[in-house]
C-alpha cells in the first residue's frame, strides 16, 4: 500500500476519533451546550427588550409662575408628547431639588411675565435646564424640548393666522433605518458582542483543561499530531457556536423584527469567520495558559469590555482618536459588526462586506497558525 | 477576636500569593485594566468628531455658500466630497465612505431672498441609528444659527418665544464626563468579579478546599479571607481609575472623596459576595467561569452606563435592582459632577450593602454545605 | 506494514550517553546525566530507584516527548528525537497519570485510542475481547471511566496503551496508588504480554518487592545509573548480612526504632512478627550489642533480598542523611488523652443509591495506629471524609474526640490533621509559604509560628526547597510538605489517607519513624495504605470492602484468620487477598 495514502486514512481515523471524543464529552458534560445555545437566547431577550438608546417617557419639572392662557397650551404641548412625563412643581427651587436627586432629568420653566413678553415682545423667553450627567441623554431631551417648542409655535402661528417664519428648515432622509429604532442596530451588534464571548469561552478552556487533567500526555504518544488535536478541537465548537449564531439570527428577525436587507447565505458565511476568529483567539489563550485558572482569567478580563466598547456596537469608532482607532483594528468583533449592520439594515454592499470579511480571515488564520505555532508535541 | 483577624489575613495573604506570584495571571490582573481604561477614556463617548459629509448644492448663490460654511466650520463635521449629481449620493453613503449628504436645491437662495420658506435636506446613513440622531442633532443647530443670524441681517422678526438651555453639571455636554468615571465601575467590577469568582472552584477543583475545611477556620474567617484581595485589588486599581480621571481625562471632581470610597467599598463588598456566592455554588472553574459570564454581562449592559435604565421595559428594570453597578454608577457620577452629599444617595447605599450581606452570606452557608 | 512488524535482532532500545537539564526558579537540575542502557526483546525491565532520580524524565525521553541535552535514543532502530512521531506510532508509553476521559464509557475510551493508534476496524471486535478479557473489564464496558476504581482505572489506562500491540512498552510507575488484588492483576497481564507476545517492557516502580519480580532491574540515583542486572544478583551481594530478630513482649514499633539505631545495623524493618536488619558487616551480631538490657532475644539469619540492597546502596550515598534521629516535635499543650478517642457505629454514607459505607462500627484508643485497608473503591475515603467531617454521614453516628466534626465549633478541628489522598496544597506557593499558611489557619502567632515552621522545614528535610513553588517539588517531597502541613498544630489526631503512595522505600521508612514517635506520645493515627508491609507497623486495622468492614483485628488476627492448610503462615498481602476473594466469592454466590 502506498504509504501516503494509509497515512491521510490513518489521519481520517484519528480526526473522527477526536472529533467523537469531544462531542460525547460536549453532551456528557452540558455546560458547553448551555454556554453556545442558551446563554445567547438568554443575553439576547434580556438585552433585546431592555437595551434601548430612545429616550422616552423623560422625567421633566413643568414651573409655570403665573398660570395664563398661553401657558396652559404650552403644557399641553408636553403633556401629548410621548417623549416626556411632565410633572408640574410650584417653584423652581423645588424643580432645582428634583433635579439633583435625580428625580427629574430636565426643568422647564415659563416666568412670571411670560405672557406680557410674548404679547409686547421682543422675545419671550423659556428656560430649560437639563441634567448634564448623562451628556447623551441630556443632549437628546434638549432636542425634544426644541421639538416641542418648535411645534407649539407652529400651532400658535396657525392660530394666529400668520404662518411661522423660518429661514431655513431641515428635511431629513435617515436610510436604511428611517423609523431610527436603536433597536434594529442594537441587536445585530449584540449578536457580535455575545457570539465573541461564547467563541472565547467554549474555547478557552479546552486545551488547559487537556493539560491539568493529564489526558494530553496520554494524547501526545499516540501517532495523533498537533494539528489532528487542534482540529478535533475546533470543529465540534465551531458547530456549536454556528448553532448559537443561528439561534441569536432567528431571533432578530422573528423577535425583534429587525429586518434583514442582505443574503442570509453571506450572513453565514461571514459568521462562520468570525466564529473561526473568535474560536481561534480562545484557543490561542488555552494553548497559551496551560492551566484553566489562568485562561480563565484571561477570557473574563479581556474578551468582553473591549469587544463591548471598542466594536462600534455602541460607540462610533470613527469619533476615536487615532490611536484608539489603530486598536480597534484587533478586535474582531468590530469587523463583524459592521458586516451585520450592513447587511441587516443595508443589503449585500460588497465594498463594506469584502474588506471586513477579509480582515476576519486574516485574523482566523493569524490566531490559528500562533496557536498551531506555539503547540509542540513535547513537554516543557 | 485576635484569632479570627490573624486567620483570615494568612488566608488573604495566601490568595494575594496565589494570584500575584505567578507572573501570567499578576499581569492580566492588572495589565489589561490599565490598557483598557485608557483606550476606553477615549473610545467610550458619544460626542461626534470628524463625521465626514459630502455636499450636493444645486446653487451658488451667496446663502448656499454662507450656510455650507457654517457645516465646514464646524469641528463634527469634515467635508470630503462635493458631487455634481444626483445618483452619486447613493453609492457614498450606502459604502460607508460619508455619513451625511448636504443637499441644497436650485432654488435654495432665491426662495430664500423672496421670503419663502427654503430647505436643506439631509440624507444620513441610520445603519448605526444612535449616530445619525447625534449628526442630525449638530445640523440642526448649524441651520438654527444661520436662521437667527439671516434674520438678524434680514430684519425678519424672529419667533415670538425662544428656548435658553442650560446644562447642569456639565455645561459644554461633554460625554466623557459621563463615561470616564463610569469605567470604574465597569473595570472594577469585572477585575473584582474575575478574581473572587474563580477563588473557591479552584480550590474545590484542585482538593485544597478540604485542607481549609479541615483547619479550625470558620465559614467567617474564610470568607473575610477570601473577600480581603479582592476588595484590595478593586480598590487599588479604582483609586488608579479615579486618578486618571481626574488628572489625564480632566473629569471636574466636586464631591468628597469620603462619600465615593464609602461608596466603592460598598460596591465592592457586593461585588465580592456575588463572585464568592457564585464560586462556591461550583465545582469546577469551567462552571465558575459561566457563571461569572452570566453575571458580568447583564450587569455591564442594563447598569445604565451605556443605555440609560428609565428607557428600559418595566421588568427589566426590575432586574436590575439587583445589580450592584447600577447604584454604583449613580454614586461615582453624582459625586464627580453633582457633588453629592450622604443623605442624597442614602438610596443608593443601602441596596449594594443589602447585596453585599446576603451574598457573603449565602457563600459562607455554602462552604460547607454544598459537597456533592 | 509498519517498521514495527520487521524484525529487531535483540536490541530494541538502545540509549546511549543521555543527559537532561531542566530550569526550574532559575535553578539548573541535573535531571539525567550520562545514562546508557540497552533494553533486549522479551523481558520485563524494572527503573528502580528514589524519587527524583530521573524515572519519569527518561521515560518522556524515550517516548520523544523530551529533547535530551546530549546522547542518543534509539527505540526500534529510529532515533526518538528526529522521528519521534514514527517512534509514538510503534510503542506504547503509559504515564505516570494516564489521562482516562472520565467522562467518557470504557468502550468509548477504547474506541478513542483505537482510532488514533489507526487499528483496522476489522480488527478491533477480536483486540477489545482480548483486551477485556485480559483486564477483567468486561463487564463493565459501558461504565464511565470517571466511575471506575483507581485500580480499574490502571488497567483501562493498560488496554488502552496494548490496544494496536506495540513492540516496547513503557510504563511508568503503573502500580501507584493501586491495592494488592489489582497489582497483582496487572503483573499477571504484564508476564502474560511477554510471554505470548515477545513484548519488552520497561517500568518503573516504587515498589520494591516488585522489583524482584523483573527480569533484569536498572538503578537510578539522582540521575545516573548505579547499577543494572537480575534482582538476585544485587541481593546476592548481601549474604551473611541479613537477619531477623525477634524480642517477645517488646512493642514492636519500639523494637524496630532501638534497632535503627543500634550499632552496625544499617536498616530495620518491621516484617511479620520479627524485625528485619541489615548490617554493617557480614559478621552475625550479638544480642547484648543490639538491644541492651533488653531479655530474651532471638537472632537468626535469614536470605537478603533487592530491597536490602536498595537501601544498602542509596544510604552509602548519603552518609550525612540520618533519619533514625528523629526529633520530638516542641509540645504546645494538650495532655494525652486516654481512653477511645474515635467512636463509629453503624455508620453508613449513600450516593444515590450506591452505599459507599454501610453499617460501619470501629473504635480507636488513643495512642493506637489503626489501619484501613481496603481495594480501591471499599470506602476508606469516604469514611475518612465522614470522621473530618466533610461530608455529612447519611445514617449511624460518629465520634471523633467526644463530638461530631461537621457539627462542633471549630476549634474542635484544631485537634485533627487530615492529610487527604490527592496532594492538596497550593501549588503556586513555596513551601515555606504554604507552611507559614497552614500554621496561621491553625492559629499560631508570633514566635511559635516561627518556630513550627522551622521546625518543619527541618524535620522534613525541606529547607533547601523552602523557596521553590510546591508544585515542582518530586512526589516524595509533596507528601512530606503534607504531612509537615498536617502536623503544623501538633493534632491528637491523625487522619493520614495514603500517604505513602508513590513515596520510594528511604522516605517511607523515615515517613514511619515519625508515626512510632507520634504514637509513643499518645497520638492517635489513622492510616489507609495500599503497601501490606506497612500494615505491620498497625496496632490493629480494619479491612474493609463495598463500604463494609470485613475484618478487624490486630495484624496477627488478620493473618490468623487466613491461614489456611496450604498457607499456615501468610504472608499480610497473601492474608489481604484471601479475604478479598472470599468476600467477592461470597458476593457472586448471592
Amino acid at each position: 500500500m502506498n504509504p501516503d495514502v494509509q497515512n491521510r486514512g490513518g489521519s481520517r481515523m484519528r480526526l473522527r476519533g477526536l472529533l467523537r471524543k469531544e462531542f460525547l464529552q460536549i453532551i456528557r458534560d452540558p455546560s458547553s451546550i448551555a454556554i453556545a445555545l442558551a446563554m445567547p437566547v438568554i443575553l439576547l431577550l434580556l438585552f433585546g427588550y431592555g437595551v434601548s438608546l430612545d429616550a422616552k417617557h423623560v422625567p421633566l419639572a413643568l414651573v409655570v409662575e403665573q398660570p395664563s392662557a398661553e401657558a396652559a397650551s404650552f403644557t399641553a404641548a408636553f403633556n401629548a408628547s410621548e417623549y416626556f412625563n411632565p410633572q408640574a412643581y410650584q417653584d423652581m427651587r423645588s424643580a432645582e431639588l428634583a433635579l439633583m436627586a435625580g428625580r427629574v432629568d430636565g426643568i422647564v420653566r415659563l416666568r412670571g411675565n411670560f405672557v406680557s413678553r410674548l404679547v409686547r415682545g421682543p422675545d419671550a423667553p423659556i428656560q430649560v435646564v437639563v441634567s448634564g450627567m448623562n451628556a447623551n441623554n441630556a443632549r437628546l431631551i434638549e432636542g425634544y424640548v426644541s421639538g416641542v417648542w418648535r411645534s407649539w409655535l407652529t400651532q400658535q402661528a396657525g392660530l394666529a393666522g400668520r404662518p411661522l417664519a423660518v429661514p431655513v428648515s431641515v428635511e431629513q432622509r435617515v436610510w436604511f433605518n428611517s423609523a431610527v429604532r436603536s433597536k434594529d442596530f442594537l441587536v445585530p451588534g449584540l449578536i457580535a458582542v455575545i457570539m465573541t464571548l461564547i467563541g472565547a469561552m467554549l474555547t478557552a478552556l479546552v486545551m488547559a483543561r487537556e493539560w491539568e487533567r493529564g489526558t494530553m500526555e496520554a494524547l501526545m504518544v499516540t501517532p495523533v499530531s498537533m494539528r489532528e488535536i487542534l482540529i478535533g478541537k475546533l470543529v465540534p465548537y465551531f458547530a456549536l457556536g454556528m448553532g448559537g449564531m443561528a439561534l441569536s439570527v432567528i431571533m432578530a428577525l422573528w423577535l425583534f423584527g429587525v429586518p434583514l436587507h442582505g443574503s442570509l447565505l453571506l450572513l453565514f458565511l461571514c459568521a462562520a469567520l468570525f466564529m473561526l476568529a473568535a474560536l481561534g483567539m480562545g484557543l490561542l489563550v488555552s494553548v497559551v495558559a496551560r492551566s484553566q485558572f489562568v485562561a480563565s482569567l484571561v477570557a473574563l478580563v479581556t474578551t468582553f469590555l473591549p469587544a463591548f466598547l471598542l466594536s462600534g456596537f455602541i460607540f462610533d469608532v470613527g469619533s476615536m482618536p487615532h490611536v484608539v482607532q489603530a486598536i480597534t483594528y484587533l478586535i474582531a468583533a468590530r469587523y463583524f459588526v459592521s458586516i451585520l449592520q450592513t447587511l441587516f439594515l443595508a443589503g449585500n454592499v460588497w465594498v463594506i462586506i469584502i474588506p471586513n470579511a477579509l480582515a476576519l480571515c486574516a485574523m482566523a488564520a493569524v490566531f490559528l497558525l500562533v496557536a498551531r505555532r506555539r503547540s509542540h508535541k513535547r513537554l516543557q | 477576636m485576635n484569632g479570627l483577624w490573624q486567620r483570615a489575613l494568612a488566608l488573604a495573604l495566601k490568595e494575594l500569593r496565589t494570584i500575584l506570584r505567578d507572573p501570567r495571571s499578576r499581569f492580566v490582573v492588572f495589565g489589561p485594566p490599565i490598557i483598557q481604561l485608557l483606550v476606553f477614556g477615549y473610545a467610550a463617548t458619544f460626542d461626534l468628531n470628524n463625521v465626514k459629509y459630502a455636499v450636493y448644492s444645486e446653487d451658488r448663490g451667496e446663502a448656499a455658500r454662507q450656510l455650507l460654511a457654517g457645516f465646514s466650520g464646524s469641528p463634527h463635521f469634515r467635508l470630503t466630497e462635493n458631487i455634481q449629481r444626483q445618483q452619486q449620493i447613493a453609492p457614498l453613503i450606502t459604502d460607508r465612505d460619508v455619513l451625511m449628504v448636504v443637499h441644497l436645491g436650485p432654488q435654495f437662495s432665491r426662495n430664500l431672498a423672496m421670503g419663502r420658506p427654503a430647505a436643506v435636506q439631509i440624507i444620513i446613513d441610520g445603519r448605526n441609528s444612535n449616530t445619525a440622531l447625534i449628526a442630525l442633532g449638530y445640523a440642526q443647530t448649524i441651520v438654527n444659527q444661520f436662521n437667527r443670524d439671516w434674520s438678524q441681517s434680514h430684519g425678519i422678526a424672529g419667533p415670538p418665544a425662544s428656548l435658553q438651555t442650560r446644562a447642569w453639571f456639565n455645561p459644554n455636554l461633554e460625554s466623557r464626563w459621563y463615561f470616564v468615571p463610569g469605567l470604574a465601575g465597569l473595570i472594577v467590577l469585572v477585575v473584582t468579579l474575575a478574581v473572587t469568582s474563580l477563588s473557591v472552584a479552584r480550590e474545590r477543583e484542585q482538593g485544597t478546599f478540604d485542607q481549609l475545611l479541615v483547619t479550625p477556620m470558620t465559614p467567617l474567617e474564610i470568607l473575610l479571607g477570601k473577600s480581603l484581595p479582592g476588595m484590595l485589588i478593586g480598590v487599588a486599581e479604582g483609586t488608579f481609575i479615579l486618578l486618571v480621571a481626574v488628572f489625564w481625562f480632566h473629569v471636574p471632581f466636586k464631591g468628597s472623596l469620603l462619600v465615593l470610597y464609602s461608596g466603592l467599598l460598598l460596591f465592592l463588598l457586593s461585588v465580592v459576595g456575588i463572585g464568592l456566592m457564585l464560586s462556591s455554588l461550583c465545582t469546577t472553574l469551567q462552571q465558575a467561569l459561566l457563571g461569572s459570564f452570566l453575571f458580568m454581562m447583564p450587569a455591564v449592559i442594563l447598569s445604565g452606563f451605556a443605555t440609560p435604565i428609565a428607557n428600559m421595559p418595566q421588568p427589566v428594570q426590575w432586574l436590575t435592582l439587583a445589580n450592584p453597578l447600577r447604584y454604583f454608577l449613580v454614586i461615582v457620577h453624582s459625586v464627580f459632577l453633582e457633588g453629592a452629599s450622604f443623605s442624597v444617595l442614602i438610596n443608593q447605599f443601602w441596596p449594594m450593602a443589602a447585596i453585599g450581606v446576603i451574598s457573603l452570606a449565602s457563600a459562607g452557608w455554602l462552604f460547607r454545605h454544598r459537597l456533592y | 506494514m509498519t517498521a514495527a512488524a520487521q524484525p529487531f535482532p535483540g536490541i530494541l532500545l538502545d540509549v546511549s550517553h543521555i543527559s537532561k537539564t531542566f530550569l526550574s526558579g532559575g535553578r539548573k537540575l541535573q535531571a539525567l546525566s550520562e545514562v546508557s542502557f540497552k533494553l533486549s526483546a522479551g523481558r520485563v525491565t524494572g527503573l528502580i530507584g528514589p524519587d527524583a532520580a530521573g524515572k519519569t524524565t527518561l521515560m518522556r525521553l524515550i517516548a520523544g516527548l523530551l529533547l535530551p541535552d546530549s546522547g542518543s535514543i534509539t527505540v526500534l532502530g529510529m532515533d526518538a528525537t528526529r522521528d519521534s512521531l514514527a517512534v509514538q506510532s510503534n510503542i506504547g508509553y503509559m504515564p505516570q497519570h494516564f489521562g482516562l476521559y472520565e467522562d467518557l464509557s470504557v468502550q468509548e475510551n477504547l474506541d478513542l485510542y483505537a482510532d488514533l493508534q489507526g487499528v483496522p476496524r476489522e480488527q478491533r471486535a477480536a483486540r477489545y475481547r482480548e483486551l477485556m478479557s485480559m483486564t477483567g473489564l468486561t463487564p463493565f464496558t459501558r461504565r464511565l471511566a470517571g466511575r471506575l476504581s483507581g485500580g480499574m482505572k490502571q488497567k483501562l489506562g493498560l488496554a488502552c496503551t496494548l490496544v494496536r500491540p506495540p513492540r516496547l512498552l513503557l510504563l511508568d510507575e503503573p502500580t501507584v496508588g493501586v491495592d494488592p488484588v489489582s497489582r497483582r492483576e496487572l503483573w499477571a497481564i504484564i508476564y502474560r504480554l511477554v510471554r505470548d507476545q515477545g513484548m519488552s517492557v520497561l517500568l518503573s516502580t516504587a515498589y520494591l518487592d516488585e522489583a524482584e519480580r523483573c527480569h533484569q532491574v536498572l538503578l537510578l540515583y539522582a540521575g545516573r545509573l548505579l547499577g543494572e542486572g537480575p534482582p538476585a544478583d544485587f541481593a546476592s551481594a548481601l549474604n551473611g548480612r541479613t537477619f531477623s530478630v525477634q524480642a517477645p513482649g517488646m512493642n514492636k514499633r519500639l523494637l524496630q526504632q532501638r534497632l535503627r539505631r543500634a550499632p552496625g545495623v544499617l536498616d530495620a524493618v518491621i516484617q511479620g512478627e520479627a524485625v528485619r536488619i541489615v548490617m554493617h558487616q557480614p559478621l552475625a551480631p550479638e544480642a547484648a550489642a543490639l538491644l541492651p538490657g533488653s531479655g530474651l532475644t532471638r537472632i537468626s539469619p535469614i536470605a537478603p533480598r533487592f530491597e536490602d540492597s536498595f537501601i544498602t546502596r542509596i544510604q552509602a550515598l548519603q552518609p550525612e542523611k540520618t533519619p533514625m534521629d528523629f526529633l520530638q516535635p516542641p509540645r504546645t499543650g494538650g495532655t494525652a488523652t486516654a481512653g477511645v478517642v474515635i467512636e463509629v457505629e453503624n455508620l453508613s454514607r449513600r450516593f444515590g443509591d450506591f452505599y459507599a459505607v454501610r453499617n460501619l462500627s470501629f473504635s480507636v484508643g488513643a495512642g493506637e495506629v489503626f489501619g484501613l485497608l481496603g481495594a480501591n473503591g471499599a470506602g476508606k475515603t469516604t469514611t475518612f471524609r465522614m470522621l473530618c467531617g466533610l461530608l455529612p454521614p447519611s445514617g449511624g453516628s460518629l465520634r471523633v474526640a467526644g463530638v461530631d466534626l461537621r457539627l462542633a465549633a471549630a476549634q474542635a478541628r484544631a485537634r485533627i490533621g487530615y492529610m487527604s489522598q490527592k496532594f492538596s496544597l497550593y501549588e503556586a506557593l513555596t513551601v515555606k509559604q504554604n507552611l507559614d499558611f497552614f500554621a496561621s489557619a491553625y492559629g499560631l502567632t508570633g514566635k511559635p509560628h516561627g518556630q513550627r515552621v522551622a521546625w518543619a522545614l527541618e524535620q522534613f528535610e525541606l529547607s533547601s526547597y523552602a523557596g521553590d513553588n510546591a508544585s515542582s517539588l518530586p512526589l516524595g517531597f509533596k507528601q512530606r510538605l503534607q504531612l509537615a502541613a498536617a502536623l503544623m498544630h501538633d493534632p491528637r489526631i491523625l487522619f493520614l489517607d495514603e500517604p505513602t503512595s508513590g513515596v520510594d522505600p528511604l522516605a517511607r521508612r523515615e515517613f514511619w519513624a515519625r508515626i512510632s514517635a507520634m504514637s509513643e506520645q499518645g497520638i492517635t493515627v489513622l492510616v489507609t495504605t495500599h503497601f501490606m508491609e506497612e500494615v505491620e507497623y498497625c496496632d490493629r486495622l480494619v479491612i474493609m470492602a463495598s463500604g463494609e468492614l470485613l475484618k478487624l483485628g490486630t495484624p496477627e488476627d488478620i493473618k490468623a484468620a487466613a491461614a489456611s492448610r496450604e498457607h499456615p503462615q501468610p504472608s499480610m498481602e497473601d492474608a489481604f487477598i484471601a479475604l478479598i476473594e472470599a468476600h467477592e466469592q461470597m458476593r457472586m454466590a448471592s
